[in-house]
């Protein structure tokens, strides 16, 4: 039964990443894009990891879409349907490949034994994150602020010259 | 768990479920023609007027005669509209709007399937339902619908941050996103009691959310003439329309919830504590009623001021007063003191707002006075 479900939301997943890259509007690219966030969603749910999924949901479903839709309308992409390829897809196929490179090693390797469900609480997350990996997550609230900063700073160094 | 229901489900159970969620659509249907009865009937008596009153007794005919009306209505659909995103639109906004209400308990027992992460749930999906509004708005090709599509996803990703704040901060108390636990915690006293500014927050945002006036800006008929709906009509506007109503059903059930102990009340035990639970929502939809017949509109700039610099401040002053109370044990008492002077920052601003427009026309017609008084002295005195 797990296995069916996999397979129809890897097809999904699949699919939807495929329909960001062949489609020629952009709207629809995010509708697809949305389609593939939401079946990765499904596919925590499948490996039991329900806060990650609902985290997927609120977070790439809901608000990266939105601010994507959001960019998307204030521009006038949209009115320019046609326009998808551009000089850089030489380094994007690098990147993609270099990617594949990395995950491939993955599928041969075969870590079954190493990666058995273990029970991933909400309070277990929580503990882990405020007490083991306290530094890091910190230092990933920095990160946040300085981008915060940094888009702050773009916006206003517009409004100086302007 | 989510994903046992996936993964490990006997044939009964599915079944059950099937049962549950038609159960479910039917009442939360039947709600929303109660609903609307009722919002025309209080918004009549508001303005001095009767309301319905020919369809049926007193009228409770008239959301069936309604509903009989807008699915026989022609539905157009625009030439030059994205038919694909046209017909999707109107779907995501009412499945987010209806997967919300699976979590959402009735009493202790009365709940399709409760969720440990409850709470967590409800919001990561009612984030969905505005993708459904801002791709309605940009779908239609229309000006106004790109507009209010846009004004859509401004309003209500701000309104979202103080509503997940206010959220934490209850689960906190509680120490649980479990809505049934959250119930359970408020045995000694209800949480409005210990943090009147969670309440207040949540209810302003919570109607910004649902785009209730005074928030209904994104809409806005003398503005924007109905925003992402515009050019729809028939049955894909009252899909729109039924999702509204079945979001403002639960912002109200969700703030009795968090605020108002739930289903808990003198006398009533087990599940007949679902009356004191519906009671309790629809007080909360008439305050909701009050607010929109009372109520001017605001504008889009003093919308989002008032999200940045009065919701999201005083939505993390909630969690940092929740963490501190929690974490030193202090006794509920000082909750409630430090909640209140929140509370009384909050109408403080919101008062000041309110009278800023009038205290500049005040002032500007004293400052006008005093400059004829000035002008009509020399000449009085410069003549013969």
């Amino acid at each position: 039964m797990a296995w069916i479900v996999f397979i129809a939301l890897a097809v999904l997943t699949i699919g939807g990443a495929l329909g960001v890259v062949v489609t020629r509007n952009v709207v629809h690219a995010a509708l697809a894009l949305l389609v593939s966030l939401i079946a990765v969603a499904g596919v925590y749910l499948v490996l039991f990891a329900e806060f990650l999924a609902l985290v997927q949901v609120l977070i790439y479903g809901g608000a990266i879409i939105i601010v994507l839709m959001f960019a998307i309308m204030l521009t006038r992409s949209a009115d320019y349907p046609r326009i998808t390829d551009n000089k850089q897809w030489p380094l994007a196929a690098l990147a993609s490949l270099a990617f594949l490179g990395v995950l491939a090693p993955s599928f041969v390797i075969d870590r079954v034994e190493n990666t058995q469900s273990q029970n991933a609480s909400f309070e277990g997350i929580g503990e882990s994150l405020f007490t083991t990996w306290a530094v890091p997550f910190e230092i990933a609230s920095l990160v946040l602020l300085v981008a915060l900063i940094g888009a702050i700073i773009i916006a206003r160094s517009d409004e100086e010259e302007g | 768990m989510p994903a046992t229901i996936l993964l490990a489900i006997s044939l009964g159970d599915f079944i059950w479920l099937v049962i549950a969620l038609f159960i479910m659509f039917s009442a939360l249907s039947g709600v929303v023609l109660s609903l609307t009865w009722l919002e025309r009937k209080v918004l009549g008596r508001l303005q001095l007027r009767l309301g319905p009153t020919r369809t049926g007794p007193m009228g409770l005919m008239q959301p069936v005669a309604d509903a009989l009306k807008l699915i026989l209505k022609e539905d157009i659909i625009p030439a030059s509209s994205e038919k694909a995103l046209f017909w999707v639109a109107p779907i995501i906004v009412v499945i987010s709007a209806f997967m919300i209400w699976v979590t959402i308990p009735g009493t202790q027992n009365a709940v399709i399937q409760n969720l440990d992460l409850g709470l967590f749930y409800i919001i990561a999906f009612s984030v969905v339902g505005i993708l459904g509004l801002v791709l309605a708005g940009w779908g239609s090709a229309n000006k106004y619908g790109t507009l209010g599509g846009l004004r859509a996803a401004a309003q209500l990703i701000s309104y979202e941050i103080p509503i997940i704040m206010v959220a934490i901060s209850m689960a906190m108390l509680a120490q649980s996103l479990d809505l049934r636990e959250i119930v359970n915690g408020q045995d000694d006293y209800i949480y409005f009691l210990i943090q009147p500014l969670g309440l207040a927050l949540f209810f302003i945002a919570g109607l910004a959310e649902v785009g209730r006036t005074p928030f209904d800006i994104y809409f806005a008929e003398s503005e924007i003439v109905g925003g992402p709906f515009v050019e729809y009509s028939g049955a894909h506007w009252s899909v729109f329309f039924l999702a509204e109503y079945i979001n403002t059903f639960a912002i109200a059930a969700l703030t009795v919830i968090l605020f108002f102990g739930g289903w808990s009340g003198p006398g009533l035990t087990g599940d007949w504590g679902i009356i004191y639970f519906l009671l309790k929502v629809y007080l909360v939809i008439m305050v909701i009623f009050w607010i929109r017949g009372t109520f001017p509109r605001l504008r889009i700039d003093q919308l989002m001021a008032f999200a940045w610099k009065v919701m999201v401040p005083m939505s993390f002053l909630t969690i940092v007063m929740t963490a501190v109370y929690q974490f030193y044990g202090w006794p509920a008492w000082s909750l409630t003191a430090m909640s209140t002077t929140g509370l009384v920052v909050v109408g403080i601003v919101i008062y000041k707002k309110m009278t800023a427009p009038s205290k500049l026309v005040a002032e500007t017609r004293s400052r006008r006075a005093a400059l004829e008084a000035q002008r009509r002295l020399p000449a009085t005195g410069g003549g013969d």
